[in-house]
C-alpha cells in the first residue's frame, strides 16, 4: 500500500461534492470535493506500490487537454488500470459539475 | 423468441451497489445518509494491514421513508473486502437498528430492512467485528418486537457467518436466485469436510444446497423474487406492512433441532431433494 499527493493547477471551484466507484477488485472510489479557486489536490491510496509515474503521467495527460476544476480529490484504488481510473475520474467531474 | 420489451424495461437490483440499492428501494427523494462517506468513518485497522479503506466502511447507512413512513436501510457493499463485517461497519448498522428500536419506543414507527452482502466477519479485525456482529443481532431482536425487519439476499455474495444468523433473525427474509445463504461458505466446508463430499468450485451443486431458490423451499428464507427492482421493493413493502411477526423463525428453534436430531450421526450425505424433504416435515 502506497500514499501518492499530487496538485495541479484548477479553474473555478466544483460546485457540489460527489463519490463514484468502490473499493472493489479493479476498481476505486474517488471523493471529491470543492476547494480554493484554481488549486486541484489529489490523494492516492493504492494498494499496488511503485505506480506513482504511472498516476502522474494519466493525471497529466488528462489536464493538459482540460482544465480540471478546483477540488480536492481522495482516490482509494484497489489496483484499477489506467483506463478505469480515467473513466471514473471523468464520471466524478461530470457529477461535480451539476446541481 | 426473446421478449425485447421486458428485458429493456428490466431494472436489476443485484447489480446495484449498496448505496443505489438503498436509493432505489426508499421512497423516491427521502434518502438520507447518515455518516456518509465524506465523514471518512474509516476502518482503523486495515491501514495497518496495508489494505487500502474504502471511505463508508463498505456499510451505508440509508434514513427516508417507505410508502411514506419512516424507514432506515442498511446496505453491505459485497465489492468491498466480501462485505464483510469490521469494526466501524458492524457498529454503524448495529447503531441504525438501536436508534430505529429507539424510535418506536418513542412512538415513531422507523421500521428496518437490512441489505444482506457479506461472507461474514472481516478476518482482520477479528473479535471486535464479532462483537459488532453480536450487537447487530442483538438489536435486531429488540426491534423485531416493534416492527417486522425484513432481510434482503440478493447476491451475488450471499450471506455468511455470523451474518447468517442475522439473517435468520429477521422477521423475513427475501432471496433471489442469485443468494446463497449458508453459516460456512463452500471454501470453508470443503476444507473441514474434504472435496469428495463438497467441492466448492462445484456451483450447481453449492447453489442446489445454499442458494435462494433452496432456501426458500426449505422455509430458511420467506420469499423467493427475482432479481428486478419493482420485485425485491413490492417484497420488502409486503413484508413490513404486515407488523412483527410474532412466530419468527428463530422462536421455532427447538422443532429444527428435533428434525435435525433424526439425522443421527454420522450423518448421511442429503441431496438437496433430501433437505427439502426434511424440512417440509419440519412445517407439519
Amino acid at each position: 500500500m502506497e500514499t501518492l499527493t499530487f496538485q495541479y493547477p484548477a479553474g473555478r471551484p466544483g460546485r457540489t461534492r460527489a463519490l463514484v466507484g468502490c473499493v472493489g477488485s479493479g476498481d476505486l472510489e474517488v471523493l471529491l470535493e470543492p476547494a480554493d479557486e484554481g488549486q486541484l489536490t489529489i490523494q492516492v491510496i493504492t494498494s499496488v506500490n511503485g505506480a506513482s509515474h504511472r498516476w502522474q503521467q494519466l493525471f497529466e495527460r488528462m489536464f493538459n487537454s482540460q482544465t480540471p476544476p478546483a477540488l480536492h480529490i481522495d482516490i482509494h484504488d484497489f489496483g484499477a488500470t489506467p483506463g478505469v481510473v480515467r473513466l471514473r475520474l471523468e464520471q466524478g467531474f461530470e457529477e461535480v459539475g451539476h446541481d | 423468441m426473446t421478449d425485447h420489451a421486458r428485458l429493456l424495461n428490466h431494472r436489476t437490483f443485484t447489480e446495484l451497489g449498496a448505496r443505489e440499492r438503498a436509493r432505489a428501494l426508499l421512497d423516491r427523494g427521502s434518502f438520507r445518509e447518515l455518516v456518509d462517506p465524506f465523514e471518512r468513518l474509516i476502518s482503523p485497522w486495515l491501514p495497518g494491514q496495508g489494505i487500502v479503506t474504502q471511505a463508508d466502511d463498505g456499510v451505508v447507512i440509508a434514513k427516508g421513508t417507505l410508502e411514506g413512513e419512516p424507514a432506515v436501510i442498511a446496505a453491505i457493499e459485497g465489492a468491498f473486502q466480501g462485505g464483510s463485517m469490521g469494526e466501524v461497519g458492524g457498529a454503524k448498522i448495529a447503531a441504525a437498528l438501536e436508534l430505529a428500536a429507539e424510535d418506536n419506543r418513542k412512538g415513531i414507527p422507523t421500521r428496518a430492512c437490512l441489505l444482506l452482502e457479506t461472507g461474514g466477519v472481516r478476518l482482520q479485525e477479528a473479535n471486535l467485528g464479532l462483537a459488532a456482529i453480536a450487537e447487530i443481532q442483538a438489536a435486531i431482536v429488540d426491534l423485531r418486537r416493534y416492527q417486522a425487519v425484513v432481510g434482503v439476499i440478493a447476491g451475488p455474495v450471499g450471506c455468511f457467518g455470523g451474518m447468517s444468523i442475522a439473517a435468520g433473525l429477521c422477521s423475513h427474509l427475501i432471496v433471489t436466485r442469485e443468494a446463497r445463504l449458508g453459516l460456512n461458505g463452500p471454501q470453508v466446508i470443503e476444507q473441514e469436510a474434504g472435496i469428495e463430499e463438497f467441492d466448492s468450485r462445484d456451483r450447481p451443486f453449492i447453489w442446489s444446497l445454499t442458494g435462494g431458490e433452496q432456501r426458500h423451499a426449505t422455509g430458511l428464507a420467506d420469499a423467493y423474487v427475482a432479481d428486478d427492482l419493482e420485485a425485491v421493493r413490492n417484497e420488502v413493502l409486503r413484508c413490513m406492512a404486515g407488523g412483527p411477526v410474532e412466530q419468527t423463525r428463530s422462536r421455532r428453534h427447538a422443532q429444527y433441532l428435533a428434525r435435525l436430531a433424526t439425522l443421527g450421526t454420522p450423518c448421511p450425505l442429503l441431496t438437496a431433494a433430501d433437505v427439502r424433504d426434511l424440512y417440509k416435515e419440519n412445517d407439519q
